[in-house]
């Protein structure tokens, strides 16, 4: 490897340099404070207790971010100034990839940037245009469908859960509170474009003109759901829609997303993949596995990350410290962009943004939307054992991502009340509808039990199927009666 | 309407097979025997309940021992670390972030150091991105340094099989994948207090362990479980039903499905041997052998898909040592060769019925 030196320059510069170098130090250790109260086991023990205690002093902001750690003293460029290596005079060592400058005193890379990466928005709490955003008008058509589609999610959430508590179906999940990130990246996209979603994503499916029925068929495994009843409730999936099946492990669908952009990408195709991802799967090794494919294979994909504060129950502190999600996309060399994702116009123009990167430029986006899950995990989960009433209110009230969207299209003069509750009324018929049709279809036919294990059954397939057949005529009574045999 | 009532259906017969307390009586009267004084200590409880009694002795006999994992804090999401993190602090009772590889690779690590390391992973269907680190890291520990260093410390606890509405990926039940590697042991207990005593056991085997957890049975299996600290022997199998005409090895939530099968054969006047594995590597073949010896036929059942399951690695090795002994094939009652359906479930189960066909044609071979 061939190491060289400029040696050309002063003295002076290496002072100068110094000086420099010395004062932000100095800064630096005597006010950090993500350092002191990360690391010092008191105050994170504290943090920790609190949040089982369902305390809500920690939590008192009701902000699931801990934003005192970042506060703080210089900007961050300061440091970046100290380790651009533009200055032709410095020396600086020829390393595979591209040079590297040298600098002769020792300094550990700070854990994070002294101020929090702020969050695009164009639309505050109560609806209105911030003054001086570089908002772009989107069509009255557009925001009247986007805002239809995020009420029909919401009624999909209360009526099926609904269903779910009368034992109709055996599971669910809302995506209550995060009905701005489904549908506004949802319409940002193209038909073309791919999805690989986790499971709270059905409002970008929703989006793409998956019906009702289709949604209660799925939920209630009957023969007209595609997934021919062998998944749980809400593991939807189209392919005529673009939108792979959901799959309950976490974060295997992020490489899979490269995958299938890098497939985009040599076909030539004015399409990227987009893929959805929650806080909690941003630990999984597949989620960094994925991040440094797409940047490596320069694959036109968006990895959406919902930052919805919690992983079940365990907080956003006690699953990374770094400054969120949004901060790992420079690490692995990909563009990165914070969004608040209860902002339906921000996250709108955001993905809009991603998506003429990704495919202009062929490169992969991160994207980390901050919003809320304000329903319990799913069905199974109870959140009030482990998070602060106050916090999930403050987030369904004043944080409420449908209301906030509805007051700005109403003040355009693009809908009333009367509009609103014609929609609510009309939407909850045919999701009863949807309902009751989906629980009177037959379940799908018992050789789905044994199709699709592989192209064509092997022959021990065979053989089981037709020993279950001869089971069942001897026990008949063993088996559910509402399987066509 | 249809799958609530098959679900109350299967719990119904669970239940009545607890309130014989076959597992109990057997096990109970030998455990209270030897711990006469105790005796009154022992209690009512669920398998949830005796996993979390055997978690806070393991948590106060050994300083340690630590206990970590996703949603473990809270008590986790089925409840069975309920009340440490509030008892021993969250330094040793703590939630990790979403990774399982993470997990299972810090276990090793506080292990190799000394420690006792429960690690839990929230169901058995994603201990896999873990696989690495249980087949080539821990398994290999102690071999490959030439038993410089271990991490017999590590257990690592998984809710596994089926539970009536969980579909492809809460259902699983993949025991065989693990005794295909050569230092770990995988222990799979019946009962809450199995379970109690053999997790117990787990904890404090120099070796790693996985251990599976029944979750259909965390609720519905109730026994009187010692109060005191007691442990199980590992690769000990245990006749739970004498008989003469069959043998029947299982493990886990099957056995109450083979103890129902093993009674309504009774009435058709065949007598069955049951026998409960619990550790499946490595395992118990004399136990298992001397029963096939005295009956001469072997059925064997688990949840698994029957295909490189672990009946079939008892199989050949019955096959092998009794060969002469056999009057029947050996019968496998198992899981379909599908991944696990929801809808389909009942259709995929080793049921009673299927497990009492097959005792009647193994003896009537
Ligand atoms: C590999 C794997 N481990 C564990 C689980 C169990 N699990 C299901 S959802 C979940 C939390 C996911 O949190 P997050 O990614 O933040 O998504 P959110 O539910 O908040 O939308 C966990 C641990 C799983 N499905 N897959
Ligand atoms: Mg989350």
């Amino acid at each position: 490897m061939a190491i060289w030196f400029t040696r050309s320059r002063s003295i002076a510069y290496y002072l100068k340099r110094k000086m420099s170098f010395m004062g932000i130090l100095n800064q630096h250790s005597c006010t950090n404070p993500y350092f002191e109260s990360i690391c010092s086991s008191s105050s994170s023990s504290s943090r920790i207790t609190d949040a089982e205690n369902s305390s809500i002093s920690c939590h008192s902001s009701a902000f699931p971010f801990s934003v005192h750690r970042f506060e703080s003293t210089k900007a961050a460029g300061q440091l970046d100034q100290l380790y651009s290596s533009d200055d032709e005079s410095s020396q600086s060592l020829d390393f595979p990839g591209g040079k590297v400058a040298y600098i002769s005193e020792m300094r550990f890379i700070s854990e994070s940037n002294q101020k929090r990466i702020p969050c695009y928005r164009l639309l505050n709490d109560n609806g209105e245009l911030i003054n001086g955003s570089d908002f772009h008008q989107v069509t009255e058509e557009l925001a009247v469908k986007m805002y239809s589609k995020m009420v029909t999610l919401q009624q999909m959430d209360t009526i099926f859960y609904e269903a779910q508590r009368q034992g109709r179906i055996s599971f669910y999940l809302t995506s209550v509170g995060e009905e701005a990130a489904n549908i506004a990246s949802a319409a940002a996209l193209g038909a073309d474009d791919v999805v690989l979603p986790q499971y709270r994503e059905p409002g970008v499916l929703l989006w793409r003109g998956f019906t009702l029925e289709e949604f209660a068929n799925q939920c209630f495994g009957n023969k007209a759901d595609y997934g021919k009843g062998r998944q749980m409730p809400i593991h939807y999936g189209s392919k005529k829609l673009n939108y792979f099946t959901v799959s309950s492990p976490i974060a295997t669908q992020l490489p899979q997303a490269v995958g299938a952009a890098y497939s985009l990408k040599m076909d030539k195709k004015d399409a990227c993949a987009v893929t959805y991802i929650g806080d909690g799967g941003t630990s999984e090794g597949d989620f960094h596995a994925a991040l440094n494919f797409a940047a490596v294979m320069e694959a036109p994909v968006i990895f959406i990350c919902r930052n919805n504060g919690w992983a079940i129950s365990t907080h956003i502190s006690e699953q990374f410290r770094s400054d969120g999600v949004v901060v790992k996309g420079q690490a692995y060399g990909i563009q990165s962009i914070r969004v608040d994702g209860n902002d339906a116009l921000a996250v709108y123009r955001t993905i809009r943004a991603a998506r003429e990167i990704a495919i202009s430029e062929q490169k992969p986006i991160l994207v980390e939307a901050l919003t809320y899950r304000v329903g319990h995990h799913s069905t199974s989960d109870d959140s009030t054992k482990y998070r602060p009433v106050d916090e999930i209110e403050y987030w369904k009230m004043a944080r409420n991502p449908v209301n906030r969207f509805r007051k700005w299209v109403e003040r355009n003069g693009w809908w009333s009340d009367k509009e609103e509750s014609e929609l609510r009324s009309s939407i909850r018929k045919q999701l009863l509808q949807a309902i009751q049709a989906a629980e009177k279809t037959q379940k799908p036919e018992l050789g789905n039990l044994f199709s699709d294990v592989y192209d064509h059954p092997p022959l021990n397939l065979q053989e089981q199927e037709k020993q279950l057949r001869e089971t069942i005529n001897r026990h008949s009574q063993d088996f559910p009666s509402d399987v066509p045999m | 309407m249809a799958s609530c009532l098959r679900r109350y259906g299967r719990r119904l017969s669970v239940s009545i097979c607890e309130k014989r307390e076959l597992s109990t009586a057997c096990e109970g009267q030998i455990i209270l025997q030897q711990h006469q004084q105790l005796q009154q200590t022992a209690k009512s409880m669920n398998l949830c309940s005796a996993i979390n009694q055997a978690l806070h002795l393991a948590l106060e006999t050994d300083p340690r021992s630590y206990v970590f994992g996703e949603d473990v804090s809270f008590g986790g999401v089925f409840r069975c670390t309920t009340g440490l993190t509030e008892r021993f602090g969250k330094n040793r009772v703590f939630n990790t972030p979403l990774c399982e590889q993470g997990i299972v690779g810090f276990g090793i690590g506080l292990a190799a150091m000394g420690n006792r390391a429960i690690a839990e992973i929230q169901f058995a269907d994603y201990i896999y991105p873990a696989f690495d680190q249980i087949v080539n890291e821990a398994a290999k520990f102690r071999y490959r340094s030439g038993n410089q260093y271990d991490c017999g410390g590590l257990t690592i606890r998984a809710p596994y099989g089926a539970v009536g509405h969980g579909g492809h990926y809460h259902s699983q039940s993949p025991e065989a994948f693990f005794c295909h590697v050569p230092g770990i042991k995988v222990v799979i207990p019946r009962s809450p207090l199995q379970a109690k005593g053999l997790l117990l056991s787990c904890i404090r085997d120099p070796n790693p362990v996985v251990f599976f957890e029944p979750k259909w049975l965390y609720r519905l299996a109730v026994e009187e479980v010692p109060e005191h600290d007691y442990m199980l022997p590992l690769s000990e199998a245990e006749v739970i039903r004498e008989g003469s005409d069959i043998t029947l090895v299982g493990w886990g939530a099957q056995l109450s499905v083979m103890e129902q099968a093993c009674t309504d054969a009774e009435k058709d006047g065949i007598s069955c041997e049951l026998i409960d594995l619990k550790t499946l590597i490595p395992w118990d073949r004399e136990t298992v052998e001397a029963s096939v010896r005295k009956t001469g036929r072997l059925l064997i059942s688990h949840e698994a898909p029957v295909t490189g399951g672990f009946g079939a690695e008892i199989s050949a090795s019955i096959v092998e040592r009794c060969f002469l002994r056999l009057e029947a094939p050996i019968a496998r009652v198992c899981g379909l060769d599908t991944p696990f359906p929801l809808v389909f479930e009942p259709f995929y189960m080793p049921t009673k019925n299927k497990i009492l066909d097959a005792i009647k044609s193994t003896v009537n071979y």
